[in-house]
């Protein structure tokens, strides 16, 4: 079982993710080609001129309006994509298996990083509890995709400080961690790659077609 | 808990129409919009909305209803478009009956949650979606509908006919000429700088706008006209309705006049929804990016107009003013500076709103909801609380409202409100304060 974590799966998700997105892209590239009115409202302008709004934490009015919210989302963003790609144990194994060699982050940092993660899924969950306007557009779903961005996290730190007995811990983490890649094409994980075309949509027609400004 | 009184309002055009339906056909209309009308756009918005509920404080009847979950942008999507695709289509009546309140009268399509929301989710493009839907399925607010006919069948909003038409303007020209000797409404002067452009409601029940804006003209020395025939009305309900095809006929109509008087521009009158529908909403039906001849709102030409010094001001108004940003020329045009610079030039005493700007609340009366009519007045009402809270806050007398659904809008709001303040246009005002030239004067 190991093994085919540390080998096939790790193929399988990669494949998975990159093919999946592509697929994904390219589908969504036709379908937008037949909307006669998409493509040619892009404009480069005011579509970056409003991503950047939304790229700068605090450029908008609602992130001014909830700083502690604005704040730890960014800081969940950050550390979900940073920490398994700079984190040392996913370096090292990059290196054995194909000799490639990266920076990565000090053991204590990403130790850190991994906690924001799991604090910021846990604060997302009671928050779609505790909010009313939140958990009446909660669905089984948002919880499941909540947890599942969660899993690797917690098992790789709980392999990680060996709380656990290691390897049924990093088979869980491997697992979760193909089955996150290979689903965010397919589920509302997908406003990754959506998102800076939405928002550019946006901008475009704040910006160009209406004249005002849109955070 | 959406409010139980406004579940149980009845309207013919809702709920005689659903009675009519069959599943089959609500099944197959729903399932035709959303694979051959709708695509990429509403398909990432499905997909990207991560039910963060960070759009619920964008909006006015959420935060008047005492942010009552269901009044969230998010939440009348869930109720509406995300249950017709999860179900594909398979919905009953009460599911309509219930999707027509929310979509028809609990969202304006204001677009102030689309600056809220992180991944600029266009809200309201999910909710006129729904409109369509229920417009194919006929079940559309008796009123509404109404208008939406009238535009079909007339051409103009309020079956206007042609002799009334011509017959209020020329009405109108006496008139402006009591006030100023020589005022003229050219119609159909081929070549003339302008063709000036109104909503049906004026020359059935505001006309003497007309005459206003005639005398803004004449002052200014402007090079205008008017069409004689269909095409004079830039107002578009079927736009709100769902009627796109009787939307797109109406804007085409509009420009092709202009496009017959060989008019440079279109200066359109104080309105909205007329400047959405000929700007942006009909152009898109039509498959244009933008209309063929540049159109000016009034808000825009009076700013010209002062700015340039072809009218000046003689007297300014000395009683508290504030004013009304109309979400369709300021968050869809961007007017808001040049609007204040208007205001700041007629009035001594102006206040201003909070928030202002693009983030001014909706007065919850645009997008079609006043149109609606009396069946729906009092649930319009609960959802403008924030709306009365700030302009009572002000203390102004006077709210300007550069927007005809604005104007008839807060009127409500002041009279269920008791504000005890009154509405006007910038026209009524400016005729009042401008420098007139000395009597006489050649025709």
């Amino acid at each position: 079982m190991y093994e085919f974590i540390r080998g096939p799966l790790v193929w399988i998700a990669f494949i998975g993710f990159f093919g999946g997105l592509a697929y994904r892209f390219i589908t969504m590239a036709r379908l937008a080609k037949k909307e006669r009115v998409v493509l040619p409202t892009f404009d480069a302008k005011y579509g970056l001129r409003s991503l950047l709004h939304w790229v700068v934490p605090f450029a908008g009015v609602n992130m001014r309006k909830r700083p502690f919210y604005t704040l730890l989302s960014y800081a969940f963003h950050i550390c979900v994509l940073v920490t398994p790609l700079l984190l040392m144990g996913h370096a090292v194994l990059w290196q054995e298996s194909w000799g490639i060699r990266w920076w990565s982050l000090p053991e204590g940092v990403a130790d850190m990083m991994t906690l924001v993660v799991i604090f910021a899924c846990v604060f997302f969950i009671i928050r779609r509890l505790v909010r009313p306007e939140v958990r009446n557009v909660s669905f089984l779903s948002d919880f499941l995709l909540a947890l599942l961005v969660m899993a690797p996290f917690v098992s790789g730190f709980i392999a990680h400080q060996q709380w656990l007995p290691y390897k049924p811990m990093i088979i869980i983490h491997g697992l979760s961690g193909a089955l996150w890649l290979l689903l965010i094409p397919w589920t509302r994980l997908v406003h990754m790659m959506w998102f800076p075309f939405t928002r550019a949509y946006m901008g475009s027609e704040f910006g160009a077609v209406r004249h005002s400004k849109d955070w | 808990m959406v409010d139980l009184l406004d579940t149980q309002i009845i309207d013919p055009g809702v709920d005689e129409s659903i009675a009519k339906l069959t599943p089959e056909r609500i099944e197959k209309t729903i399932n035709r919009v959303l694979t051959e009308e709708t695509g990429a756009r509403l398909q990432a918005y499905l997909e990207t909305c991560i039910h963060c509920g960070l759009c619920a404080d964008s909006c006015q009847s959420y935060i008047s209803r005492d942010k009552d979950p269901d009044y969230a942008p998010v939440a009348k999507v869930k109720d509406t478009l995300w249950e017709m695709v999860k179900r594909k289509g398979k919905v009953d009546g009460e599911f309509l009956h219930n999707a027509a309140r929310i979509a028809f009268i609990d969202c304006g399509a204001c677009r102030r949650c689309a600056m809220y929301c992180p991944f600029g989710i266009d809200i309201s493009y999910q909710i006129m979606t729904v409109r369509r839907i229920l417009n194919l399925l006929g079940v559309v607010p008796q009123y509404l509908q109404d208008t939406t006919n009238s535009h079909a069948v007339t051409m103009n909003q309020m079956w206007v006919q042609q002799d009334d038409w011509i017959d209020t303007l020329m009405w109108q020209e006496e008139d402006a000429q009591v006030e100023l000797a020589g005022t003229r409404i050219p119609l159909d002067k081929e070549g003339a700088e302008i063709m000036y452009s109104i909503i049906g409601p004026e020359p059935k029940i505001l006309a003497q706008l007309i005459a206003n804006m005639a005398i803004i003209f004449k002052v200014a020395g402007a090079d205008w006209t008017m069409p004689s025939t269909d095409g004079w009305d830039n107002s578009n309900m079927a736009m709100y309705s769902g009627d796109f095809e009787t939307m797109g006929r109406v804007e085409r109509l509009h420009w092709e006049r202009a496009m017959q008087l060989k008019v440079k521009r279109v200066v359109m009158g104080e309105c909205g929804h007329a400047y959405r529908g000929a700007v942006y909403d009909g152009p898109r039906w039509l498959g244009w990016t933008k209309p063929p001849i540049p159109m000016v709102h009034a808000v825009e030409y009076y700013y010209e107009l002062l700015k340039s010094g072809r009218i000046k001001i003689a007297r300014k108004i000395e009683e508290p003013i504030t004013v009304q940003d109309p979400c369709n020329i300021v968050r869809g045009r961007g007017l808001h500076d040049k609007l204040r610079y208007v205001v700041n030039a007629i009035c001594e005493d102006f206040r201003d709103m909070e928030p202002r700007h693009e983030h001014n609340y909706c007065c919850q009366a645009g997008g079609g909801l006043i149109n609606c009519g009396p069946p729906w007045k009092l649930s319009r009402m609960k959802s403008n609380r924030i709306k009365a809270d700030q302009i009572r806050e002000t203390g102004a007398h006077t709210v300007i409202t550069p927007c005809h659904n604005c104007h008839s809008g807060i009127e409500d709001i002041i009279g269920h409100y008791k504000l005890g303040c009154h509405v006007s246009f910038i026209s009524e005002l400016l005729v009042k304060t401008i420098e007139m030239p000395d009597a006489g004067g050649e025709a």
